[in-house]
Order: structure tokens, then sequence, then C-alpha cells
């Protein structure tokens, strides 16, 4: 086991510094600079903000130095916002949005593991329509179009929730929550169904029904150990496609997480701040998905061994 | 015998029966052919936009503003007084184009790396397959943003970098599938006839292969949808004065309150797209009894 | 997840009701402040909580916009203009006890003018002697710069010329004094980045001291009471809420979140408007609303191709249509009503003699048209004016317009290196005088951007100008220059801008002026007011 967890460890490093080789370069390549602004900057000031942000090197010469600073875990300094550290930025957003993706996730899953079951139990009738049609909306109606419709009618029709925010006024994050976990209900609900189709038709299954063991046991005890090992093995991709996700849905509820950091410093061109999120989101998701593999491969000794090829 | 005429037996004796029985579970799977009409209807609609379209794009009526949905204009006006129904026409060529071409892009890439993989196993295998492991390593949005930012307006490279994005799990899936067929029985007779590895690729593997990947692509479409929808959303997808269903739904967001119906409609005709793209692949899915295809 | 949904039953009153009861008032600032170092941040949503937490030589009326005693209580100007010195409060104190005192000011001054600061408005300071050389380099020794302390209380002030509009720089952010020994305790003094703006380390001289700052949710101040008109402060602290998204806004507002908002959709002004007691309020703002042209790039580059644009397009329609009445049309750069200035009005919306004029050019009736195209930064606003100007284009003179937005950095960049043909651009004064707007317009000016270069005109705004005995005869030199300037329309002025606020009524002295300037010492609010709904 840990051999394995050390082969992927070692794995990630050369990813990772592939990742914030592309991107240092990438957003030198950009136009528009950091000082670019409405007023006519003089050469001289230019010249020395230049100086202190250390763009007045050769790209070469700050890739090291940055480098350099990456190890010791220094993210360096905000050009957009002077005396604040990235990795200060980061620390003020993350955890907002961490909250985010995990309020969403849990969202995701009572809805889809609920929807999936319910819908796997009596397939191809009713039962199973309805569930898994609610679900197709996760899918269809995206994020963009759903908190919107969900601010209309929640926030302002009915007036029952707050319209933005996060951690302002009570109950301002159950519309985000809802919006960015809809579609992984979806997801879910589909994989749970299909997983819960497959064990309901295993002998054990089968044997338990026959001991008299109540049905409830039988799904719940006895099948949803089983029905849910697609669903284990969905949440580390999940996760970080929450992350990702969490860029639209922040913007649209004004909530101050991370992704709208990320999308201001673009537009702003916050070099550094580019490439602290950047780094700091690919190492979380290489490492969660190495934890999910972890998890995966733990429920599933048989993929151990295999450990060194892919999915 | 000539090793077309071999190569011509190989396919018969895997191909048809696999393709009526496909057709056959298809026909009788209501949700996926509505989709499939209503996909007809939108593709033939938006291609036929500039002469269909009841309204010129560009007419503006500033006096009128926007008005809900009236005889004059069906699905009412925007805020420059112009057609939403033809606004909604036109923004479909472009995101229904994106879709479909990104699409393209991602599976011409995605397949030939796959399969290229799969077949030739060993080293090769390996380091292809490590550069997918690398990309799907990173933060797509992080980089989608930040290539749009510095690529700019550049519709071209709007559909690169999506379909970029998207290759990755076809490759996987292609690379399965060849896989599992390279050790069937007439591939190795194809291999034993002595034609090369490119030729069994693609006369052979390919077509055996289509079924997930036919699934897949139409799975594909309406992520990459999706994916111009959020980039335009945030202002960097497609940029005025062109339109797309994302942008119509980003202004229309913006003046919910007062003009709903410049939300609801681009958002209704979105969503039916996915819903008819969803079914469909859903159905072709089970037509073909493809399974794990997707995530 | 129970708690979220318990949390969300039961919410009680408004924050605004309670901002009224706790005399807290909830502002609606924009985008998120960069930074609170007076020397080194430059928008408006950083003035707006620096001008709480620090204080300058002078105040300024919200209702007049005359200076007003602030650190200094009162000042006096030499015979011959060139002298200013300033006789400081002595009951002045920074928010940790110590007394304001006029080497306070010089050394700041020091550290505004420092290139190493890379202060972007460093050039408020210009009129002081020998300012200008130490901002660029050229002397390195601050004691040639013309700003001395007396004593503690008096500071003497040495300008270049006599500068009549000098006072009213001195309210200024960038002429604020900031704390030494604070500063310097929290790294080099000229130096950006140190955190001596964190709420646990700042010292500051103004009305209000910081006491919180979450990054991108709030911030907010607290009444100071080492401040020394603190008895005349009403408001007990403010709050300030990132608000960079005006839909968003709005709606916090309609549900009694804030009480006054930065700006409002246009959209929404029609619905404002028509309401009983409308908590809409729309004033003019010292700013323009124009296209440049570069008068160096064809068809630009022929005089009658620049008038026949700007004389085709309808602005009363537009501000009418589009922006819902709430700017103004606009005819020349500088914004009518400047300290009393009224610019001239060189031409007309004139469709017939647009077209006449472009034929001329050598396009009758768009004929033979190279195509032009518009650059502009990202937004909502722009784009609708940019569109409706488009059809306006065409229908009248029957040519294309193709649109180019920009994201801003790029668009900056853009219009820095005259890398376009037309692009938007908007002025908005730094101080109340006509001289702020027509100086764009110098040769060498660093914000001109048109390629318009008229040595007469340099002339009269620089020489003749400044050396004017009364306002009559200076406003004169400066109506004679704008007319030169119009007459070879450099630019297409299409509105003044006018600022838009949401202000929920049991807010007081919040008044409007046209620098949109707000005195937090004035506000105060109503106890027993609800939110509008």
């Amino acid at each position: 086991m840990w051999r394995f967890i050390g082969s992927r460890l070692l794995q990630a490093i050369p990813v990772l510094l592939v990742v914030i080789t592309v991107t240092f370069f990438l957003v030198r390549v950009a136009p528009g600079g950091p000082f670019s602004s409405e007023k006519a900057v003089i050469p001289e000031v230019k010249a020395a903000l230049e100086a202190q942000y250390r763009l007045d090197r050769p790209v070469l010469e700050q890739y090291i130095a940055y480098l350099g600073d990456l190890i010791r875990g220094d993210l360096g300094p905000s050009f957009k916002y002077p005396g604040r550290s990235v990795n200060e930025l980061i620390g003020a957003g993350f955890p907002v949005t961490a909250e985010l993706a995990l309020y969403a996730l849990l969202v995701a899953l009572l809805i889809g593991v609920g929807a999936g079951v319910v819908a796997s139990l009596r397939p191809n009738t009713a039962q199973d329509y309805i569930p898994m049609s609610a679900a197709m909306i996760g899918i269809c109606i995206p994020s963009l179009l759903l908190g919107p419709l969900l601010i209309l009618v929640f926030g302002i029709y009915l007036d029952w929730l707050p319209v933005s925010g996060w951690g302002d006024m009570p109950g301002d994050k159950i519309l985000p929550a809802i919006t960015l976990g809809a579609v992984y209900a979806a997801y879910i609900a589909r994989l749970s169904r299909a997983g819960m189709l497959e064990v309901m038709t295993q002998d054990y299954i089968r044997t338990a029904r026959a001991k008299g063991i109540p049905e409830w046991r039988v799904v719940v005890v006895h099948g949803l150990r089983g029905g849910l090992t697609p669903v284990v093995a969905f949440l580390g991709p999940a996760f970080a496609g929450l992350l990702s996700g969490s860029f639209v849905v922040e913007t649209i509820f004004q909530v101050p997480g991370l992704g709208r950091f990320y999308v201001q410093a673009a537009f702003n061109r916050d070099y550094t701040m580019i490439l602290g999120a950047t780094v700091f989101l690919s190492s979380l998701i290489v490492v969660f998905n190495l934890l999910s593999d972890v998890l995966n491969a733990w429920m599933n000794p048989r993929l151990r061994s295999r450990a060194g090829q892919n999915t | 015998m000539s090793t077309t005429s071999i190569s011509a037996l190989v396919d018969a004796e895997q191909g048809s029966s696999l393709w009526r029985d496909a057709w056959l579970r298809l026909s009788r799977n209501r949700p996926a052919l509505a989709g499939f009409a209503v996909l007809t209807l939108f593709v033939l609609v938006a291609i036929l936009t500039p002469w269909v379209a009841p309204y010129d794009y560009a007419q503006q009526n500033l006096e009128l503003g926007a008005t809900p949905p009236s005889a004059d204009h069906w699905l009412g006006t925007d805020i420059f007084g112009r057609d939403l129904l033809t606004q909604i026409m036109y923004g479909g060529r472009i995101s229904l184009a994106v879709g479909f071409i990104a699409t393209a892009v991602a599976l011409l890439i995605g397949v030939s790396w796959g399969a290229i993989a799969g077949y030739m196993g060993g080293r090769i295998d390996a380091v292809m397959m490590r550069l997918v492991d690398i990309l799907y390593a990173l933060p797509f949005m992080i980089f989608i943003v930040l290539l749009m930012v510095v690529f700019g307006r550049n519709m071209l490279l709007l559909f690169l970098a999506i379909g970029a994005v998207e290759w990755l799990t076809m490759a996987r899936i292609m690379r399965a599938q060849v896989q599992s067929l390279r050790q069937q029985e007439f591939v190795e007779a194809a291999v034993s006839l002595g034609l090369s590895p490119l030729a069994i690729i693609w006369r052979h593997v390919i077509p055996n292969a289509l079924g997930p990947i036919i699934v897949y692509t139409t799975l594909t479409v309406p992520s990459v949808m999706l994916l111009e929808a959020f980039l335009s959303f945030l202002g960097l997808g497609v940029q005025p004065p062109e339109t797309s269903w994302g942008l119509l739904i980003s202004f229309g967001t913006e003046t919910m309150e007062e003009y709903p119906w410049l939300l609801f409609f681009p958002g209704l005709v979105l969503a039916i797209t996915l819903f008819a793209l969803n079914f469909l692949g859903d159905g072709l899915r089970d037509a073909l009894d493809v399974r794990g295809a997707k995530d | 997840m129970i708690a979220l949904l318990l949390g969300a039953c039961g919410s009680d009153e408004p924050r605004v009701a309670q901002g009224n009861r706790q005399g807290i008032l909830h502002f609606g600032n924009g985008t998120e402040p960069q930074g609170l170092d007076p020397h080194v941040v430059t928008g408006i949503p950083e003035m707006h909580v620096i001008v709480t937490l620090f204080e300058g030589l002078v105040t300024k009326n919200p209702h007049t916009l005359e200076p007003e005693p602030g650190v200094a209580k009162r000042w006096n100007i030499s015979e011959d203009g060139l002298t200013v010195t300033f006789h400081l409060n002595d009951r002045a104190r920074w928010s940790n006890g110590d007394p304001v005192t006029a080497y306070d000011f010089v050394w700041s001054w020091q550290r505004a003018l420092s290139p190493k600061m890379g202060n972007q408005y460093a050039y408020m300071l210009y009129p002081v002697k020998n300012a200008e050389a130490f901002a660029t380099g050229e002397i390195t020794d601050f004691s040639h710069v013309g700003v001395t302390a007396k004593d503690a209380q008096t500071l003497v002030v040495t300008l270049n010329a006599p500068t009549p509009y000098f006072i009213q720089l001195m309210d200024h952010q960038s002429t604020y004094p900031v704390h030494r020994q604070t500063i310097e305790k929290f790294g080099n003094a000229f130096d950006r980045f140190t955190p001596w703006t964190r709420v646990e380390n700042i010292v500051s001289n103004g009305a209000f001291r910081l006491t919180d700052w979450k990054l991108n949710r709030r911030i907010e101040v607290t009444k100071s009471d080492t401040y020394w008109d603190r008895d005349k402060v009403a408001l007990n602290g403010v709050v300030f809420y990132p608000t960079e998204n005006i839909s968003t806004e709005e709606r916090m507002f309609r549900v009694g979140q804030l009480h006054r908002t930065e700006s409002i959709p246009l959209d929404k002004i029609p619905v404002y408007r028509a309401m009983q007691d409308s908590p809409y309020i729309n004033s003019p703002y010292l700013g323009t609303y124009y296209y440049l042209f570069n008068t160096s790039k064809p068809p630009l580059d022929n005089l009658n191709v620049r008038k026949a644009l700007s004389l085709a397009i309808d602005r009363r329609r537009l501000t009418e249509t589009v922006m819902h009445g709430s700017t103004l049309p606009a005819y020349s750069i500088t914004p009518p009503g400047t300290l009393g200035y009224e610019p001239p009005k060189v031409f007309e919306h004139d469709v017939e003699q647009a077209q006449e004029l472009l034929a001329q050019a050598g396009y009758p009736d768009g004929k033979g048209w190279p195509g032009l195209e518009l650059v502009y930064n990202t937004s909502e606003s722009h784009l609708k004016v940019a569109v409706a100007l488009q059809q306006m284009w065409k229908d009248a003179l029957n040519i294309d317009i193709t649109l180019a937005n920009e994201e801003w950095k790029v668009y900056l960049d853009t219009v820095d290196q005259m890398d376009f043909q037309m692009a938007r651009r908007g002025w908005i004064g730094d101080y109340v005088d006509p001289n702020n707007f027509l100086d764009l317009f110098l040769c060498d000016g660093g914000n001109n951007s048109t390629g318009f270069c008229d040595p007469v005109y340099d002339d009269m705004i620089l020489q003749q100008a400044p050396q004017a005995t009364t306002r009559e005869a200076r406003y004169a030199i400066f109506q004679a220059a704008e007319t030169r300037l119009m007459e070879q329309m450099p630019i297409v002025p299409i509105y003044t801008y006018t600022s838009n606020h949401l202000v929920q009524p049991g807010v007081r002295g919040m008044s409007s002026n046209v620098m949109d300037w707000i005195n937090f010492k004035y506000i105060s609010l109503d106890q027993d007011q609800r939110a509008v709904d």
C-alpha cells in the first residue's frame, strides 16, 4: 500500500512542475500588464514598481527565483493588493470555497443517493422514471441558469432566502450549495442506481432475503455497501470538479471564495495570484485523486497489484 | 485471397448484427427519439437562420426597448428593441457550432491518441497515457480561463481550447476499448495477414470501438456547450456583437426581474438542447449496450 | 445542514434597520479595495475608506465643495501667490494619541513623492516647488522641495507658480499625513508592501479608525475618540461591503442590507424613478464619457470625417433611451458647471451636415468607407452605448463600425500605445477646475492618446491661463482654448457623467455634489426609519 502511495506521490511532482512552468510562461505572454492603469503612469514610477516585483529581471531569473520561493512555501506578494501575500489571499478565499464544495457535495449525496437508490428498487417503473428525470434536471439546467432561477424564485419572489453573500445573513449558504451540487446530484443518482442495480441481483442479496431479513435492512445494510462503490470512486473527481465549478457559482452569488479571487486575478494580471492559485489547486486535485484511488484500492484489493496501470 | 476481401469478410462477421440490434433498441426508446428529433430541428434552424429569422439580427428599436412576447415578437425584445427569437437563433448557431466543432476536435485527437496507445502497448502506451494523466491533473477551469485571457477574443482558439480539454476522457475510453479488442480473434487474423498496424487500427479497431465513442461523443457535446456558456458568462467566451446562448443567459440574468423573458427563453432553449442530447446519448448507450462509457 | 436550514427561517430585522438604531452605516462600495495606504492606492472604493481613516490639511464641505478646516485650522496665501502657510490645529491627534504636527506632513509628502512608492497620484503635489523633480528622480535631496515645517504647528509651502486651485488639492489622499513611527516599525518606509495598514497595526488621524478588515467581505471603521472634531461626528461606524456586481448590489439594497449603493443597473432606473419618495439619487458628476480618435490613422486623419462622426449621433436620444435619462449629452470635454465654468458649444446634432462632410471627405453616402473599429473595455454599459451608436452611424451615414471589446488591462495598453482607431474613454476630474480636463490635450499629455497637438493651445493652458488675474479672465482663456480644441474634434464627446446611487430614507447628510464626494462627518442616521421596500 505504501509503495503505491509513494509511487503516486513521486509521479505527482513532475506533473506539478509542468503545471507551474506552463502557467508561469503563459501568464507572461498575456497582453496587458499588471501595472497598466487608467491614468498614464510615469515611466519612473512604472520602473520602480517593476523593480519591486522583480519584473525588471530576465524571465528565466524570475522563474528560478519563483521556484525557490515555492519550495519554501512562499507564493509571493500579490500584485493587485500591495501588502498582502498570495498565501494570505488563498488563506482567505479557500476555506470559503472548501465549505461551499462540502455543502454542495452533501446536497449532491443526499439527493443523488436517495434518488438513485429509490429508483433502483423498482426499475423501469414510475418510481424509477420520476427521480431519474428529476436528477436529469441537474445535468441539463447548468448552474449559470439554475442559480439565477433560484435567486428569482426563492430570493426575490418568495423572499425566503438571501440573494448573495456567504455567512453574512442566515441561510445565505443554501442556494449556492444547491446550485453547485445539482449537477453532481444527477451524476451520483445515476451511479448509485447503476451500482445498486448490479448489486441487488447478486446471490448474497438473495440469500439475505431468503434468511428472512427485512427488506429495508437488505437494501441499506447489505445492498448499499456494494452498490455505492461507484459513488465512492466518483468522490475524488467530484470534489475536484466542485472546486472548479465554484467559479461560476461564486460569481453568481458573490461568494468571497477562491474561485472569484482567481477570475479577478486573471483579469487583473495578478501574476503571482494566478500562479499561486493554480499551483495550490493543482496540488489539491492531485492529492484528491490519490486519496480517491487509495480508497478505491482499499475497497477493491484486486486493483492494488495493478497499481502502476491506469484505470 | 486479397487482403481487402479478407478485411471485408472480417468486417461482415463483426459488424452487421450489432448495428441492427442497436437500431431496433434505439427505435423503441421514445425519449431518445424525441431528443433526436428536437436536435435535428434545432440544427436545421441554426443552419437556415439567415433565411428563416423573422428579423434582422442587428436591427434595433431603441424607443421600443425590452418588451414581453407579443404578436410581432413571439419571444419579446431585448433592451435595444431587438427581436429575441432572432437573437436566440443566431446565438444557437454559435453555441451549436462550438458544441459540434469542439467535440469533433476532441474526438479526432482523443480517438487517435487512445487507439494508438492502446494498440501499440508497451513503452509507447505508457508514455502517451502518462501525458494524459498529467493533463488530467490540471484544474481545467483555471487553464481555460488563462488561455482565454492570454489569447483574447479569438473564436477559433475557443474551439481549440475547449476541444483540448475534452479529448482526455475520449482517449482513455478508446484505449480501454482497443485493449480489449486487441485480444479478439479478428484482429489476430488481420495481424497474421500482414496488415500494417495503422491499417488495422483504422479499418478494424476503430469501427468496432465505435459504440462507446458514439455514446461519449453525444454526451460530450452538451458538456462542451456548457463550457462555452460558462466562459461567456464570465466574459471570456463569445464576445459581443456576436452572441451565444450562454451570453444571452448572462445578459438575461442582469435584468431578470424586470424582463424575465430575456432569461427564461434562452435558458429554456439551452435546457431543451441539453435534455435532447442527454436522452439521445443515454438511448444510444442502452442500445449499444455500452457500460461505463462515461465517468 | 440542519443549522443552515433552521437559520434561514426567521430572518429578523433587516441590517439597515439595525444600523439605524446602532448608528452604523452599511455602505456598498464597489470593488474590494486594493489596500488602504493613501500613497499607494488610487481607486474610488479605496478612497471612500481612506477618507474616513485619514484627514488632510483641509476637508471639503459636501454641499458646496468649498474647502473647510481639516488638520489645518486656517491658512493664508502670500501676495504673489507663491507661498501658502498652513496653521495646524493643535488638538489634531493620531489614533494612538500622538499630536499631528507639520513635521508629519513634510515627511508624508516626501513619501508620497518618492519614486520608490510608485504613487500614481504624485502629480497632485506637482504645483509644489521642485516636487516634480524629486518625483522623477532629477533631484534626490528632499530639502530642495518647497515644503517645510516652520514649527510643529506651521507648515509653509512654496509653489512653482500661482495656483488658484491649490487649496482644492489639499484634501486629496495623496497629501494626507501618515504616521512615521508606525510605518517604520513595519518595514521600510518607502516600500509599497508593508503591513502597516493592517487592523492591528494601523495608526491614522481621521474621524474613524479601522476595526475590522476581512478580505472580500467587509471593512469596518469605528468612530475615533482621539479625533479633534469628534463631537461633530454623528455616526458610530461604517461597514464597507465589496459589491462588484451591480445587480446583486441592487438586490441587497432592496432587501435592506445596504444603506447606500455605489451605482444602479441602468434598467432599474425607470423603476426607481417612478417610486414615491424614491431612494434613487441622480446628480451631475465631474466627468465626461467620450470616444477618442486616433488622428494619425486613416480615415480619422481627415477632419471632415471626424466632424461627420460627431455630428451624426443623436446624443439626446441615446441618453434618454439607453441611459434612461440618467445622463446628459456632452458637446465638449469639460463638464458644464465646473466651478462656474461653461464650456463652449461648437457643434450640434445635424445629420445633413454630417452627410455633407462625409461626402467632402470622399465617402459620399458611405461609399468606399474603409471601415472603422471601436475599442472599449468589457462592460455592459459600454456595450450598450457602443451598439446604439453603431446603429446611429449606420442609419445616418451608411457606414459600418465594428466593435472590439477588450479586457480592462488589455484595453489600457491599447489606449496607451495608441493601437486603435477609435476608443472609448472616460475622464473623471480629480479636482474641481476646468484645468483638470483641458490639460488632457496638451502635446505631451500622458492621457492625450489622440495625437492632437497644438502649440497655441498649450500656450493658452500652460502660460496664459495661470497668469490670469481674475476668474473671468481665466475662464475666457479656457473657453477660447476649448473652442480651438473642439474645432479640431480629436474626440467625440458623448455624455456627461452622473452619479447614480440608491440611498435609504433615513440617511441624512449624504448630499450630492459634482465630485460625488462624501464627507462622513456630515452623515447621520434617522433612528426610527425602516428600510424602503
